[in-house]
């Protein structure tokens, strides 16, 4: 017994250069596939495979000036602040307004007959139309600009999130509600103290890929002729034929969808913490 | 003699109407229970014990007969009953101490009070330790300990318990037998306790109820009169095993024959 944790002890310190490794090495295994992809993009280039694509050190060229100017100083220099501003508060406003709608609607339909009854047939309907298809549509009911593009990403977050928020609601095992109503929390007392909390992780998921879809959808909700925002700078580097803006837009996009799910997981993992499922 | 018993079961029926089909899961359950007693039911499954628990829980409602509290008819769950149930029943967003104090909090108990009260069941229940841990973190017994302490921090008058020592190994499963007895003198509650062993009925109760399947129903009472804390392995224990032994089986012949 002493035996077992005296080795035990002396075995779990581990060097310093090993801890760093740890850390460091899922980075390295990570980096791995995009390195390839990038030196055979390069390669590609460089053996003249493509002449409309630009090698990935100009496009880094481009980036450079896209975010802070003074390479080629045209008029989409040092703009990128601008339009990652202009792109994220189309995504977040459209993700917050669809998550305020839809997280209430789900926890309705899921719990109250008559309300499912009202409402699910209607959207289920619904759901299988595109947020592609609702374009023409939307420019006709919002106009160019802004608020179809705010519109598309509304619509493009709403089902994910509502869907799980359903799932999550009529998954609450049977015996909680027997619990809380024996312990004297019975009717809508149930709504805040036993459903919203067993169905969070549900309603995690989606929220995530909610606001998964809010990014992809940006790019579209953008070509409503809105003149500024990451999808506006594609579909003008699509028109101008300028391929490395494409490209540049691409990568922002990427990045910052990226890091704001990471936002939602570190957020996720924090309020979850009780579940075993979502630790780490 | 004219006092009132804390339940009153009288001619208590169930029939569950299934595609068209009826299943009488409780027929006519008659039972008297006095205030401080620890009954046991017995039986093999189908004979309605969980049934007859859940009518006074107010989980269901009886189709026949009525069940009273202090001479009050059920119409629904309460905090004066508490469950404790074979899979626990723990909220697993709350921590020990939260679970524990769900009860007084949701009923609007002061903050301070919801305070001092669950710190005297953690401590009751020896779980101090992890008062800050959630229930995906402890063992089986330990969930069941909490689930006992959330039912009695809500001051039950009445604890119904559904095979709750069912999916415990032997060790923790005895263990948890004497500190229920403990609390359950200590504290002058009323306990109803559903289970499937004779040894475990023998060694809790003043009262083991036997009840038969098909229909459901109640068979026959047996006051056990064996002094406590009683010994599993004395010959008066074994006489007492026996004899209810026989009973149970002499049902079943008779059901099979």
């Amino acid at each position: 017994m002493s035996d077992v944790t005296l080795t035990q002890s002396t075995a779990v310190p581990p060097l310093p250069a090993l801890r760093l490794w740890r850390h460091v090495r899922p980075v390295l295994l990570s980096l791995i596939v995009p390195l390839l992809l990038l030196a055979f993009w390069h390669w590609a280039v460089a053996a003249g495979m493509t002449r409309l694509i630009p090698s990935p050190a100009e496009v880094a060229e481009y980036m450079v000036d896209f975010a802070v100017g003074g390479i080629w100083d045209d008029a989409f220099s040092a703009t990128l602040h601008i339009h990652l501003l202009a792109s994220a508060s189309r995504v977040y406003g459209g993700f917050l307004l669809a998550a305020l709608v839809a997280v209430p609607i789900g926890i309705l339909i899921g719990r109250v007959a008559l309300v499912r009854q009202l409402l699910d047939p209607f959207l289920q309907l619904m759901r299988p139309i595109p947020v592609t298809a609702w374009l023409p549509l939307s420019m006709i009911l919002f106009g160019l600009g802004t608020q179809s593009a705010f519109f598309l990403v509304f619509l493009g977050a709403f089902y994910p999130i509502l869907l799980n928020t359903i799932l999550g609601v009529k998954n609450v095992e049977p015996r909680l509600f027997e619990a809380a109503a024996m312990l004297g929390c019975r009717g809508n007392a149930q709504f805040f103290r036993v459903v919203l909390p067993a169905s969070l992780p549900s309603i995690f998921t989606g929220l995530r890929l909610g606001l998964g879809l809010a990014w992809f959808v940006i790019v579209v909700g953008e070509m409503t002729g809105v003149p500024q925002g990451l999808g506006a700078v594609i579909m003008d580097g699509r028109t101008l034929s300028r391929t490395e803006l494409v490209i540049c837009g691409m990568i922002v996009i990427g990045i910052a969808g990226f890091l704001s799910d990471r936002l939602v997981v570190l957020l996720m993992n924090r309020l979850l913490r009780w579940s075993p499922m979502h630790r780490g | 003699m004219a006092e009132i018993p804390i339940l009153d079961i009288q001619g208590v029926g169930k029939t569950y109407i299934l595609n068209d089909s009826r299943i009488e899961a409780l027929r006519d359950a008659n039972l008297t229970v006095r205030k401080g007693e620890f009954i046991c039911l017995i039986g093999a499954s189908g004979c309605g014990k969980s049934t007859l628990l859940r009518i006074v829980a107010g989980f269901e409602a009886p189709t026949a007969g009525q069940a009273l509290m202090w001479g009050k008819p059920i119409t629904g769950p309460a905090p004066d009953r508490g469950m404790v149930f074979q899979d626990y029943g723990l909220f697993p967003w709350l921590t020990v101490r939260e679970n524990i104090g769900f009860g007084p909090a949701s009923r609007g108990r002061p903050k301070a009070e919801v305070r001092d009260t669950v710190e005297r069941f953690i401590a009751l229940i020896g779980l101090t330790r992890f008062a800050d841990a959630y229930p995906h973190q402890l063992s089986g017994g330990m969930k069941q300990r909490v689930a006992i302490a959330r039912v009695l921090a809500n001051d039950a008058e009445v604890v119904l318990m559904d095979e709750p020592f069912g999916a415990l190994d032997a060790m923790t499963r005895e263990r948890l037998q004497d500190e229920l007895l403990e609390l359950w003198q200590r504290t002058g509650l009323t306990v109803l306790f559903v289970t499937h062993s004779i040894e475990e009925a023998i060694f809790l109760s003043d009262r083991v109820v036997v009840m038969e399947p098909g229909p459901g129903r109640i068979a026959s009472a047996h006051p056990v009169e064996l002094p406590r804390p009683r010994d599993v392995s004395s010959p008066e224990f074994n006489a007492v095993r026996r004899d209810l032994g026989a009973r149970l089986h002499s049902h079943h012949a008779k059901k099979a024959a």
